[in-house]
């Protein structure tokens, strides 16, 4: 293909593809009277005002510090769950190996819909509403089989000869695993990390349902600026902006990874 | 068929080469004759596949010109300089049959499709492939993916030069041998000019009817594997080829011959006379291959302690002592050797001299 | 070579085990329970045995939630794939500060809660306040208010949600393509093959792998979809855009039809549970017969 209509095409889909954001950032920058008045393409009096809102009024700033509590916890609990048990898939077979395996694929297909209502008698029962730790376990529920998925793809992709003579050379299995394994598939940790980051930030049914004011999560919040003069769309905009900055931060760091973990590790 | 000329080809991948380090592949005026079957020998990292790149178009070079049959091709790309080449695994469309594979050159020159039939028809015959044309491509093994390469090469019946990146790489070791002989019965039927880069001296040396021997982005020598193996212009050279390589000795001038710890040793007068007016550390090569062995002293036997004798099955190499180096010399499988006390005979006539690092012929 | 057999591997999958079983199972099995019961309040239920199901299969608006779903992930796959892969193409692949660009821009969309990407086309979409609703409506002249008018409503959803996953597609795609060996480039070139030569027997054949957990994982999700459309139509208007999952929730939440909504529940999980083993054996076969 011809180069320059490449980049043409690319940079149209790149134009189309951030408009609605740039809309968003246009709004976040005007106060609500200016927003609802006129149509304007750029700010013509920009102000930082929606966002200083944001981050000094605690009922919405919490709300960040919220979603980011629970989505860091479940990173943590995902990756220390799910890299044994990719080990185990990658190396060794076992009684009931691939009913697992597909069982596990089942729940991250699994349609939040269903357990909403039985994983908040659940958890309300447990006593575990509004915590933290609520959110961040329920989202284990897809999360788990993803990073499994992932991790074992690129496990596999280590040769067994390591893991050999790392055994003949006196390491014990959980030695050998984080002194010399991990650090080998390390590509494969970040890539994880990023989806359970990535599917925790986004996902929104449990975490709305199993909190309440505690740890209600951002995204929820943006839900609450209804006022008497109807809906603050300025400050809405600017919620939303501030909930993708995290994510683009994130997208940085793993960007040469991204898309071979998308392929699960299969590429 | 093509004669391919190079002058002061030499290419960086860097963006300004300043000092000859920068360079992958040094200036250099090579040439290979139209038919003739050559092997581009050397370690990894010489510039073998840079080489090979720079023939066939898919890297254009820094500097220099390069002709075929005189017209200067350095402009054009690859299927324009009529190149074919196999890489070091097999590379074939999965999706289409073997015939589509081997018709894909032609069909994509608009050749007519009576003629294609023809030429495909042919060339699987050649490779034995005829029994497997409506077979799709994807389920052959990897030698036979292989002959698929080189049949769209051959294929095309205009084609220059037929070039091969270390094309068994991927092979299991007895087919290797297959592949090679069919490698040398298409040459001599097709008088095609080949061009095969490997940095197994074995392959080249049966391969080849003369070898390029490159270290570092230059090319050290160019010869005939017997040239190679008996003259080797450089050190690298001796070393490079045949198993074990050659034996340098540093040496000094003395007499009429050359002295190495004490011991004397007879030199053809007229390498000594290049000797005597080169510059540069002095260095004794013979090959194992020639360094005699004898259970008792004689004229110009060198003593010498045996300390290791390996029976290789068809030859046994023992490692001697000589002063403070090591002698490796290859001997019959019936020679008579242990280790212990022993004499060494360097015959003269094979029996070189290296002045930094080049032949003094 | 074969992998060892060694059941005391179990220890090391346990805590994996335990907690996906922790909130799968328990949660099913309520689920299960509530399908077969009658529930009154705490105290009263009556055991109905297979009432519920039967009721559901008949439901009516089951069938149609069901019907506008396929639907739905039909439409899907059908903008995101080529879409996707056309992009896919059209991204650099050279590495340095305008590939990292790319990536960063590309996968932005899917980095954004869902419920913000609905407020985002919520607003985007409005004739007063949005760019695209004030274009359609004062620039086309098309009169335009998706809550009230169903074709538009499709409209906007199905636009927002290729929006929002077609990168999906074309980061898979896009490894698929980084993947591919520079030989077979050359080897075209070579040949003396077209762009579209290059295209149809290398580019795509090699893409197979990625394409097909491209297509598995968009059908799936597409499949489950509740909070995008949610936000941005509710379902409506009326019963226009309610998909599986809203109608689901619908009934759990809004009109506490538990048993309804159990019974649904197993059936909606089982229709899952069949596409997933498809999912499973695809992979399984792109699995062994490409990467590794």
């Amino acid at each position: 293909m011809n180069v320059r209509w490449r980049i043409a095409a690319l940079v149209a889909y790149l134009v189309v593809l951030m408009l609605p954001i740039y809309w968003m950032l246009n709004m976040s920058l005007r106060d609500n009277y200016d927003i609802m008045s006129q149509l304007a393409l750029a700010p013509l009096h920009p102000t930082l005002h929606n966002y200083a809102v944001i981050l000094t009024d605690p009922a919405w700033y919490l709300g960040y510090v919220n979603s980011f509590a629970y989505v860091s916890m479940n990173t943590v609990i995902t990756l220390v769950v799910a890299l044994p048990a990719a080990y185990a898939f990658s190396r060794f077979r076992f009684v009931g190996d691939k009913h697992l395996f597909f069982w596990l694929l089942t729940n991250r297909m699994a349609p939040a819909a269903v357990f909403l209502l039985p994983v908040f008698e659940l958890y309300s029962t447990l006593g575990l509403i509004d915590h933290y730790i609520a959110v961040a376990l329920a989202h284990t529920l897809f999360n788990v089989p993803l990073a499994v998925w992932i991790l074992e793809g690129f496990m596999s992709g280590v040769p067994r000869e390591i893991d050999e003579t790392a055994f003949i050379d006196g390491y014990s299995l959980p030695r050998f695993f984080l002194t010399v394994f991990i650090p080998l598939i390390r590509a494969g940790v970040g890539v994880t990390a990023f989806f359970c980051f990535m599917f925790s930030w986004v996902e929104l049914l449990f975490a709305r349902t199993l909190t309440i004011t505690e740890a209600k999560p951002i995204a929820a919040v943006m839900t609450r600026t209804v006022s008497a003069s109807g809906l603050d769309w300025g400050l809405l905009a600017a919620a939303g902006i501030l909930t993708i900055v995290p994510g683009a931060l994130v997208i940085y760091f793993v960007r040469n990874y991204i898309a071979k973990g998308f392929a699960l590790g299969r590429v | 068929m093509a004669r391919i000329e190079f002058q002061g080809v030499a290419h960086s991948y860097g963006p300004s080469p300043a000092a000859p380090e920068d360079y992958a592949l040094q200036p250099s005026d090579l040439h290979w004759d139209d038919g003739g079957a050559y092997a581009l020998l050397g370690p990894s990292g010489s510039g073998k596949t840079t080489l090979l790149n720079v023939i066939s178009g898919l890297v254009r070079p820094s500097k220099g010109r390069i002709l075929f049959d005189g017209s200067d091709v350095t402009g054009l790309s690859t299927a324009q300089r009529n190149i074919a080449q196999v890489f070091q695994f097999p590379v074939i469309y999965d999706t289409m049959t073997v015939f589509d594979n081997l018709a894909f050159p032609l069909r994509n020159r608009g050749v007519r499709e009576p003629e294609v039939q023809r030429r495909v028809g042919e060339v699987a015959e050649l490779l034995d492939l005829s029994g497997d044309l409506k077979r799709r491509a994807s389920g052959l093994a990897a030698d036979a993916k292989q002959k698929i390469s080189l049949g769209r090469g051959l294929v095309r019946s205009d084609v220059a030069a037929i070039l091969f990146d270390e094309p068994l790489t991927v092979i299991d070791p007895h087919l290797k041998w297959s592949l090679r002989l069919k490698l040398k019965q298409i040459h001599q039927e097709l008088k095609l000019t080949l061009i095969y880069v490997t940095h197994d001296q074995a392959e080249a040396l049966t391969f080849a009817d003369r070898v390029v021997v490159l270290s570092e982005g230059r090319a050290v020598q160019v010869g005939s594997p017997t040239e190679l193996f008996e003259r080797p212009a450089h050190t690298f050279v001796g070393h490079f080829i045949g198993s074990p390589g050659m034996n340098l000795l540093p040496c000094e001038l003395d007499g009429d011959g050359v002295r190495i710890d004490g011991f004397s040793i007879p030199v053809a007068p007229a390498r000594l006379e290049r000797a005597r007016r080169a510059s540069g550390e002095l260095i004794l090569g013979i090959r194992p291959e020639f360094v005699r062995f004898r259970a008792q002293a004689s004229a110009e036997s060198l003593a010498a302690e045996v300390t290791a004798v390996e029976d290789l099955g068809k030859y046994k190499i023992a490692t001697a002592r000589l002063g403070r180096h090591l002698v490796r010399a290859k001997l019959k499988e019936d020679a008579r050797i242990a280790p212990g006390p022993g004499w060494l005979v360097f015959p003269p006539e094979w029996t070189l001299l290296y002045a930094g690092g080049s032949v003094l012929e | 070579m074969l992998k060892p057999f060694d059941n005391r591997a179990w220890l090391l999958v346990l805590p994996v085990f335990a907690l996906v079983a922790f909130n799968a199972i328990i949660p099913l099995m309520t689920v299960v329970n509530y399908s077969v019961q009658d529930v009154f309040d705490a105290t009263h239920r009556t055991f109905v045995g297979a009432d519920w199901y039967r009721a559901m299969l008949r439901n009516s608006r089951l069938h149609s939630a069901l019907g506008r779903q396929f639907l739905f992930s039909a439409l899907v796959l059908l903008i995101e794939l080529p879409l996707g892969v056309g992009i896919a193409l059209v991204m650099p692949r050279k590495g340095g500060w305008a590939t990292s660009l790319t990536m960063v821009l590309v996968a932005l969309p899917l980095l954004i809660p869902w419920n913000v990407i609905g407020t985002i086309w919520v607003v985007f979409l409005r004739p007063d306040i949005g760019l695209l609703g004030h274009f359609i409506d004062h620039t086309l002249g098309i009169h335009f208010d998706y809550p009230t008018v169903p074709m538009q409503a499709w409209i906007s959803v199905v636009l927002m949600e290729a929006w929002h996953w077609t990168p999906l597609v074309a980061l898979l795609a896009y490894a698929g393509l980084r993947a591919i060996p520079p030989a077979y480039y050359q080897a075209a070139r070579i040949d003396g093959a077209s762009g579209w030569a290059v295209f149809r027997y290398i580019e795509l054949p090699k893409m197979r792998g990625v394409l097909t957990i491209a297509v598995l994982l968009r059908f799936m999700d597409s499949f489950l979809i509740y909070t995008e459309p949610f936000v941005l139509t509710g379902g409506g208007p009326g019963d226009s855009t309610t998909f599986l999952s809203i109608y689901l929730v619908k009934l759990a939440i809004g009109e506490f039809d538990v048993g309804s909504a159990g019974a649904f529940s197993v059936i909606y999980f089982l229709i899952v549970l069949a596409l997933s083993y498809v999912f499973y054996q695809a992979l399984q076969r792109v699995g062994t017969g490409e990467a590794k």
